[in-house]
């Protein structure tokens, strides 16, 4: 007899762990029944599972992170247990704006994040507005970090709105918006309908940046700690399939079906392969790393993830840095990671924090099978995250 | 300003809408206005500013209602939300935790009226909490710098507690400034000359 589980999820193409632990049966394996909810915003799904709707969650990094600095939602406090997938969103530009940047001479190399940010800037430098889905999100920090570092700051440089990922094609043809940082397949939405040109993807400005994270309540994973270890080792089998390049095809098609995204097979494979079709040209580009579910302990929830998150957060809000840095520290459940995925051959790396963005090349790492690869993780200015640095 | 409540209705569709409206005119009397299109959605409600926004629970632009409210402080507006069916108490749990009111079913006109006062007093009622926390806050923070600065005063001419509270308040009355000012000036001015 299977237990029943509940898990919220946004139609995404990094919604898959959850989707194939249900679908390829990894969940049934862990005697897990488990119910697949979608949810229309990342609000709502905040909230059902804060208010114990669902148990589980598939979330954006920085929301458990925001939440515990009592930044949006009803003040459950939440846990990451995992984090689902690193990486997968990209930067693109209406189509006038595209027009201007090339005139000028930008040559839409899709790699060089500071000459394309200066482009940006030059081509509309006052007011410029940009969309992400979600006011915390991978897509708002990634966006902070590339502009912040070119030297144009938000709020007086730019403006960011939030927008829907499916309504941002739009909100480009209708000239609400100039550019857009969002996740597969929806950028690719925006160059199929004409209305925008892609600039770069989120690897440009950090190589290995965690995006989703499965996330449940911290009471919950306290009182139910048989389920949390189950549905872990479900969703962590899952993200080592998905990994598995022989997988993409049937990943891709079990994915396109009616009750997850509902959206051409052709479209989420250009994702998972990183594949990327980047103006109606038809020009493509291939991006290492677009979308990663497993390698380099992908899954791992480092405490520096959450304490980075959290601090970059503080800063634009004013709040106290080290304060936070502790708060987000603490949202990352390493410790749970590390107890509940023991039975597993999941790669325990040897620490729980690092140096975030230190990695400029995939480099080997101390962990009990000897053969972690930790992958380059910089971001594109160089910038290095020092979580023991507790003073600025 | 007027003294009616005003509402924003966020639906795109225009039956529902309708009927929504209809359901808030038999509940009270409402400023209502409806938004339909979701471009520019966070700019006019900015503009209209209204005391209270209901919007579909399974409609993407609540993620834009997210920003508003960050914008403007955490629940410095009231969100209430349609949903169809009560799952798992949430509803209650929704209203319970004080963010936003999940109106549960809600084209049925009287289920609008007592989840909306539910919602509105619920809001009202947190406001007033925060501010007594925030004051509560204060208060508790002076009384440590009052403390200190009593210490100070204590170690450095050898009064004994009374008369060393004494003579921080007769320097505030003297100087017409707050008691605790005068008591943050000294242990500023101690930490500068330590």
């Amino acid at each position: 007899m299977s237990a029943p589980l509940s898990a919220g999820f946004i139609p995404l193409v990094d919604a898959a762990p959850l989707v194939i632990a249900r679908e390829i049966g990894f969940a049934e394996e862990e005697g897990l029944a488990l119910d697949l909810r979608p949810a229309a915003s990342w609000a709502t799904l905040r909230d059902m599972v804060s208010l114990g709707q669902v148990e589980a969650a598939h979330m954006l990094a920085p929301v458990p992170v925001a939440m515990a600095l009592g930044l949006g939602g009803a003040g459950t406090r939440l846990d990451v247990l995992q984090v689902l997938s690193v990486n997968g969103n990209a930067i693109g530009v209406s189509t006038q704006l595209a027009a201007r940047m090339r005139e000028a001479g930008h040559p839409f190399d899709f790699v060089d994040a500071a000459a394309a940010g200066h482009a940006l800037m030059a081509a509309k430098p006052e007011g410029l507005r940009i969309g992400v889905p979600f006011p915390f999100s991978g897509h708002a920090e990634l966006l902070y970090h590339w502009l912040g570092a070119l030297g144009f700051a938000a709020p007086q440089a730019l403006s960011v709105h939030t927008i829907p990922p499916a309504l941002m094609a739009d909100a480009l043809a209708a000239g609400e918006i100039d550019a857009f940082c969002v996740g597969a397949p929806w950028g690719s939405l925006a160059v199929e309908e004409g209305s925008g040109e892609l600039l770069l993807p989120g690897t440009a400005i950090r190589r290995f940046a965690p995006e989703k994270v499965l996330a449940v309540r911290h009471d919950w994973a306290e009182t139910e700690p048989d389920l949390t270890g189950r549905l872990m080792r479900a969703i962590w089998r899952a993200s080592r399939w998905l990994g598995q390049p022989q997988n993409r095809m049937t990943a891709a098609e079990i994915l396109a079906r009616k009750p997850w995204l509902d959206t051409s097979a052709e479209l989420i494979e250009r994702a998972l392969s990183g594949r990327l079709i980047v103006s109606q040209r038809g020009d493509m580009r291939t991006v290492p790393r677009y979308l990663e579910f497993f390698a380099g302990a992908a899954t791992f929830p480092w405490r520096s993830a959450g304490a980075l998150i959290a601090d970059r957060i503080a800063g634009r809000t004013g709040l106290d840095r080290p304060a936070a840095q502790a708060e987000g520290r603490r949202v990352f459940r390493s410790d749970l990671y590390r107890q509940h995925l023991a039975r597993t051959t999941a790669d325990m790396p040897g620490a729980s924090e690092r140096l975030e963005g230190a990695l400029r090349e995939d480099t080997p790492a101390a962990s009990p099978s000897g053969r972690l690869t930790l992958p380059a993780d910089s971001f594109f200015d160089g910038y290095i995250f020092d979580p023991s640095a507790r003073k600025r | 300003m007027s003294d009616k409540l005003s509402i924003i209705v966020v639906e795109a569709d225009r039956e529902r809408a309708l009927l929504i409206v209809d359901s808030l005119r038999e509940a009270g009397d409402f400023d209502v206005s409806v938004i339909s299109e979701v471009t520019g959605l966070s700019r006019r409600i900015s503009e209209m500013n209204p005391d209270m926004v209901l919007v579909d629970v399974a409609s993407p632009s609540r993620d834009m209602l997210e920003e508003l409210t960050l914008a403007s402080g955490p629940m410095d507006r009231p969100v209430a939300l349609f949903v169809d069916r009560d799952e798992g108490g949430m509803t209650r749990a929704a209203i319970e935790a004080g963010v936003s009111a999940y109106v549960v079913d809600g084209l049925r006109p009287d289920r609008i009226k007592p989840i909306m006062d539910a919602a509105i007093a619920r809001f009202h009622m947190f406001s007033q909490m925060r501010a007594e926390l925030k004051a509560t806050r204060q208060a508790l923070e002076e009384r440590k710098i009052i403390d200190r600065a009593k210490g100070l005063l204590m170690k450095a001419k050898g009064l004994d507690e009374d008369a060393a509270y004494a003579l921080l308040r007769k320097a505030a009355m003297d100087q017409g400034v707050k008691l605790a000012d005068v008591a943050q000036s000294l242990v500023t001015a101690a930490g500068l000359l330590s």
